[in-house]
């Protein structure tokens, strides 16, 4: 049984959390999410609008 | 966006009625236990589960007598994270100062010593201090940072109408009735999970809710993208929950009573129990924590996060490896040799997402360094995230089996934990709570600048004085246990290095108390800038609408 574990462990394990460590480098740095990370990193700083508060500048329109 | 212009409040029949259901049935319980029990222990406790499931039903009641709660989808929800950012002061004070208490009796061990009174003891006063600290400070941080950054980044009223307000006061009557568990001697001796098995099952309840009232509110967002912080949040909510009930798995002795046996025991008890401490400390402490980093650090520098790329690798490498790293915890001990390697190993590869997600924090003031000299508050958050890096480049050190020989056991562990606990998890709760009241109350900015600034340095210099005594403590201790003579004797015994540790135990009581007089002065500031009437100040917030802002 351990036997068993430590090998699939020391051969599927590996593989498959290096693919998955890939697949989101990959996910992260596709030249195609760059816009929709950037407008994402925007976000924290985008909710100060509304009537009672003040426009920051800084406010993008959505939709 | 129809309900902009026509707001309907909604009346939450249903889940009133559920909640008072779960609220009867609670005090069923504790009647029962009471009358029929027959466990001293749980007599006790069960008067105060009794008189808590009354005061929620009154509560409830209360809730339900101005025509309904209102639930309008126009607005954010407030209330919750008001009461958990108080939730969040009183706790942490409550903590700190049992925490100084203690800090006073490992140097004088004679007070509040009484033999007639258990409960003042230092082994019943410590867990009370670890859980307010860790659970109820830090945990309604949590609560409430992630209900405010979650319906904000989402565009969207909190979801599940009264279920959050459930969720903050379970969670205060499930720390209430852990502590004076603690007080009256009920404990089930796992380190950082000592609540006994009612009290976890109350926990798992108001947990699977959070959950849900979180997941809700991600569900209905008006944004597509879900923000980074919320996806550290759901981790951390996910996670503890898993956690919690792996490790809390047990047989109640008497399904009225307050002891019970747990299902897993010997090496697998103790790897499951660091599986779930250590975990405790990447995804309540280190997780939780970061996302509040990634909300209020931008918000508060009015810069978006260095890089949102980093951002996304930071996230799902620290929680893939994190899991693993439980293990460090107990080597040279039955756990299996090549176990222990595999929690070293995957300690040692933390240092690279901690690192990425620490450069990640501390870039986002790229082009704003001027206000860490003139904002405290940036400066609370900037020395927090540097006590994060440091916190994390240090305990991969001490997870590697040669280090850890030298350092398990001792005070070097406590210096380690606590630089991570008040230099970076109370510094970023700080901040954001000096974020957080302005926003919240609508004020211009917290009523004393001053005031914080002096929070920032009575806290800093406590951490320093506390750390730097803990180091030289520890490694002294250290090296005194495993010193040995000519002969193969040990050099020492065990009380001549208790001995040599007084001086340093007093130093670091004296660190422990300048950072709780830090958090009264803050907590002074919170109730001045709540009474009103801030008008001047230097403390300046961008203002935090509750509308809803319309797509």
């Amino acid at each position: 049984m351990y036997e068993a574990l430590s090998q699939f462990a020391q051969t599927w394990g590996l593989l498959l959390f290096v693919l998955l460590f890939a697949g989101v480098l990959v996910y992260a740095l596709w030249p195609g999410n760059r816009e929709r990370f950037n407008q994402a990193a925007q976000m924290p700083l985008d909710d100060a609008e509304g009537p009672e508060g003040f426009d920051t500048g800084k406010g993008r329109n959505h939709g | 966006m129809t309900n902009i212009a026509f707001p309907a409040p909604r009346k939450g029949g249903a889940e009133g009625f559920l909640i008072a259901l779960i609220l009867i049935g609670v005090f069923f319980w504790s009647l029962y236990a009471v009358a029929r029990g027959g466990d001293p222990l749980m007599e006790q406790q069960g008067w105060l589960i009794m008189a808590g499931s009354l005061i929620g039903l009154i509560m409830l009641v209360g809730a339900f007598s101005n025509g309904g709660p209102v639930n309008d989808e126009s607005q954010y929800a407030e209330g919750v994270i008001k009461a958990g950012t108080i939730a969040t002061m009183f706790w942490g004070i409550a903590g700190f100062l049992v925490g100084v208490i203690i800090a006073l009796q490992l140097a004088f061990p004679n007070l509040f010593y009484f033999a007639d009174f258990g409960f003042l003891n230092f082994g019943r006063l410590r867990p009370l201090h670890t859980s307010a600290v860790i659970f109820a400070f830090g945990g309604n941080a949590l609560i409430a940072t992630s209900f405010y950054v979650v319906q904000r980044t989402c565009r969207t009223r909190i979801a599940g109408g009264l279920w959050p307000w459930f969720v903050f006061w379970g969670y205060q009557f499930f720390i209430v009735i852990a502590a004076t568990g603690y007080l009256l001697g009920i404990t089930q001796g796992k380190e950082y999970a000592e609540p006994e098995w009612y009290a976890d099952i109350w926990l798992t309840l108001v947990w699977v809710v959070y959950l849900l009232v979180f997941l809700g509110t991600l569900w209905k967002r008006k944004e597509k993208h879900i923000y980074v912080a919320n996806w550290f949040y759901l981790a951390f909510i996910v996670t503890i929950a898993m956690l919690h009930v792996v490790n809390n798995l047990a047989v109640p002795v008497n399904f009225f009573g307050a002891w019970s046996y747990p299902v897993m025991s010997g090496v697998q008890g103790a790897l499951t129990q660091w599986w779930y401490g250590h975990n405790a400390v990447g995804f309540f402490l280190t997780a939780g924590f970061l996302a509040i980093m990634y909300y209020f650090i931008p918000k508060r520098a009015e810069r978006p996060v260095y890089s949102y790329r980093l951002s996304i690798v930071h996230f799902w490498s620290l929680i893939f490896i994190y899991i693993w790293a439980g293990p460090h915890h107990l080597h040279y001990t039955a756990l299996p040799e090549w176990a222990q390697t595999l929690g070293m190993t995957f300690s040692v590869m933390l240092w690279m997402p901690s690192w990425g997600g620490m450069i990640n924090g501390l870039m986002t003031l790229s082009g704003a360094w001027d206000k860490l000299r003139t904002d405290p508050v940036i400066r609370m958050m900037v020395l927090s995230v540097a006590f994060y890096g440091m916190s994390t480049f240090e305990g991969p050190v001490m997870s590697v089996r040669a280090v850890n020989a030298l350092s398990h056991y001792t005070d070097w562990t406590i210096g380690h934990v606590h630089s991570g606990a008040l230099g970076w998890v109370g510094f970023i709760t700080f901040g954001a709570v000096y974020c957080l009241v302005p926003w919240l109350w609508k004020r211009k900015g917290m009523w004393s600048k001053a005031l914080i600034e002096w929070h920032f340095w009575l806290a800093t210099i406590g951490i320093l004085f506390y750390i730097a005594a803990m180091w030289p403590s520890g490694i002294t201790q250290g090296l005194m246990w495993r010193a040995y003579n000519d002969l193969g004797f040990l050099e020492y015994s065990f009380v001549e290095t208790v001995e040599a540790m007084h001086p340093y135990y007093i130093i670091r009581a004296f660190g422990g108390l300048l950072f709780l007089l830090g958090a009264l002065l803050m907590a002074y500031n919170v109730y001045r800038t709540i009474r009103g009437g801030v008008e001047e100040t230097e403390d300046r917030v961008n203002p935090q609408s509750s509308l809803i802002a319309a797509e």
